[in-house]
């Protein structure tokens, strides 16, 4: 278990080794820093001595390791464009995004599972077909389309959820939380529903197909043929079979949802890290873009590590074939 | 014996609604079972003897169902009853046993788990008493060390250990009737007589019943009492296990047994039943069997024919029909 973990960590790093060279990179290909920092009257000895102090003379390697060791220490340099430690600007925001991500995470995960397993239970149900069809529609519109149906819904013609923005914080242990305050909340209510729609209805889809696959095994027949209760057979036998590749799935999701609220911030004005990088990237404000870059590839290898260990609390086969 | 039977099962019809018509694998299909006794239903794949298991069990798949005839436990019918009335009885009073061990068990539960959820299910016992239960279970199908092996997973155990615990799953609510579909044919040729022996043993001691479904002559004539031999969803013949495999008496069972070889028995050719049994889509006319069978005349392939007692048997078959024993007979004399 141990050198399991070990061993993906270490794998961890070498993807986060590698996405740190795609951000490093990107000071190289995209623009020419120090034009940027001294403007047009500067000279050449100005030039000279600021590649000089920037390490910009050094080799590449050099350049890269010292890069990868700064922003292992949260070291990503100062934002072009309003001039603060990169480090900061993305930490003060954060915090909105992962609640944002974490309430629409909660919505889709449970109310995908549940109905997932409600559909499979009742297949040929009116309402499990029903909801079947509308979910094609979570699937298939794109997420602003969602946001602006929503806006036009809720907040333009109904007028019982803001229309964008985060309300009001509260504050817990120093980090400032739209969910603490109502107005917050409910600022978080319909870009959370729009950032979760389509994982919701992805995550329910799964959980139906793996669970009709897993009610036709015969382990399914032979708990029936013991006279084991539908409900013990449905909840307590087959639902645990379908976690594994659903878990795999929702972890990614999650991931996706972290990443990807850039559309969902953006229609909202939400000020989370997805809103910021849109900004950064009109202004070409490559020290904001490449941490940003770093940041989610961080969250994606942490889940994937999570998922891993799920895997071995859910499935004894696992751990116990390893001892 | 003159008492009720314990299971009694009559024109018992399956059928499953298809999109080019109605298909029968089960086709007024007529045997009882005495308390306590083995009962074979032999056939070759399709004959419907699985379908005869599930059919008693209620567990048979949708849209597939049972159009006709009854079943009746006790003296009580059972094949109308409730779903949840249905439960109750699956498990407590019938039982039953699948083919494939490795795949018949949860993965994720302990085969503790499993056994004390079932003892539970049927017996109004506590934690503590449905643990110490499943322990003795196992113990008595043989699992060594049961009381550490009950917490382990079923790939912990190898297929004839795992085929011991789902014996004892079977077992958990002293059920009066296990179905046994298949019980050996997944497992080692070594593990199999272990396997049946265990079944056989277990049976007598608690006076449990057996229907034991297979494809396997050697089973059927080293374990049951009686057996039933399926052809196309019907019965083809049925009577003491003795007499009819010394002396079979429809030509699909005189040439069932000619094709298997015997371990003990006399040295004897084999030879083959020519041609294969028919689709279901596509069962001939009068006696399903006639387009393979030597003896065929006249009425074969007009009318279908219904059990007969013929010694201590009963036979489907026209030859042994009164009305053309002399006809058949002279059929019979003419071919040779």
């Amino acid at each position: 278990m141990l050198a399991f973990i070990i061993r993906r960590l270490g794998q961890a790093l070498l993807v986060l080794m590698a996405v740190g060279f795609v951000s490093f990179a990107m000071f190289k290909f995209m623009g020419d820093p120090v034009e940027n920092m001294l403007g047009q009257e500067a000279t050449a000895a100005d030039r000279a001595e600021l590649e000089e102090r920037l390490g910009l003379n050094d080799p590449i390697v050099v350049q890269y390791v010292r890069f990868f060791g700064r922003a292992l220490s949260g070291d990503f340099g100062v934002s072009y464009r309003v001039g603060l430690p990169v480090g900061e600007v993305i930490m003060d925001r954060l915090p909105a995004t992962l609640e944002l991500a974490f309430l629409s995470g909660v919505i889709a995960m449970t109310l995908g599972f549940f109905l997932g397993v409600y559909t499979a239970i009742r297949r040929d149900g009116y309402v499990a077909n029903f909801i079947m069809t509308a979910s094609l529609i979570g699937v298939s519109l794109p997420t602003f389309l969602i946001g602006v149906f929503l806006i036009w819904l809720f907040a333009v013609n109904l007028g019982w959820l803001p229309s964008f923005g985060r309300g009001d914080t509260g504050s817990l242990f120093g980090v400032d939380l739209a969910i603490l305050t109502w107005s917050g909340f409910k600022s978080m209510i319909l870009p959370a529903i729009t950032l979760g729609l389509y994982q919701m209805t992805l995550i329910m889809r799964l959980v139906r197909s793996e669970m009709l696959e897993v009610l036709r095994a015969d382990y399914i027949r032979f708990a029936r043929a013991r006279g084991l209760s539908q409900k013990t057979i449905n909840f307590g036998h087959a639902m645990k079979n379908t976690l594994v590749p659903v878990i795999t799935v929702t972890g990614l999701q999650f991931g996706s949802i972290v990443a990807f609220a850039i559309i969902t911030e953006s229609v909202f004005q939400w000020p989370g890290v997805g809103l910021l990088f849109i900004n950064a990237v009109n202004f070409v404000d490559i020290p904001v873009m490449s941490a940003y870059l770093l940041l989610v590839a961080v969250i994606f290898v942490t889940i994937n590590l999570i998922v891993d260990l799920l895997y071995f609390t859910i499935d004894p086969r696992l751990s116990v074939s390893n001892n | 014996m003159t008492d009720t039977p314990l299971l009694k099962v009559s024109d018992l019809i399956v059928e499953f609604p298809t999109r080019n018509g109605i298909l029968r694998p089960v086709d007024r299909v007529s045997f009882e079972v005495r308390a306590g006794e083995i009962l074979g239903l032999v056939g070759e794949s399709g004959a419907g003897k699985s379908m005869c298991g599930s059919a008693i069990i209620g567990l048979i798949d949708r849209p597939g169902r049972i159009s006709g005839g009854e079943i009746r436990l006790d003296g009580e019918r059972i094949d109308n009853l409730p779903e949840e009335r249905l439960r109750r009885i699956r498990g407590k009073k019938i039982a039953m046993v699948f083919q494939d061990p490795l795949t018949s068990l949860n993965p994720l539960m302990t085969v503790g788990q499993q056994l004390i959820q079932t003892i539970r299910t049927h017996l109004p016992l506590s934690q503590a008493e449905a643990r110490a239960r499943a322990i003795a279970l196992l113990e008595e199908v043989g699992i060594p060390a049961a009381s550490t092996r009950i917490d382990a997973y079923p790939h912990q155990f190898s297929g004839g250990m795992r085929q011991r615990v789902v014996i004892s799953l079977a077992l958990a609510a002293e059920p009066e009737l296990i179905i046994a579909d298949e019980p050996t044919t997944a497992l080692d040729v070594s593990v199999q007589a272990q396997i049946m022996a265990l079944l056989k043993r277990l049976c007598r001691e608690r006076g449990t019943a057996v229907i034991l479904i297979t494809h396997d002559m050697g089973v059927i004539a080293e374990s049951t009492d009686r057996v039933a031999v399926l052809y196309a969803g019907r019965i083809a013949e049925i009577g003491p296990t003795r007499d009819v495999l010394s002396a079979p008496s429809h030509p699909y069972t005189v040439g069932l047994m000619a094709s298997t070889p015997s371990a003990t028995g006399t040295m004897h050719t084999l030879s083959q039943i020519p041609g294969a049994m028919p689709n279901l889509r596509a069962i001939p006319k009068g006696c399903a069997f006639n387009p393979r069978c030597e003896k065929g005349f006249a009425p074969c392939f007009k009318d279908i024919p219904v059990l007969e007692p013929v010694n201590e048997s009963e036979v489907a078959c026209w030859l042994y029909d009164p009305a053309y024993e002399a006809k058949a007979k002279e059929a019979s004399g003419a071919s040779e």
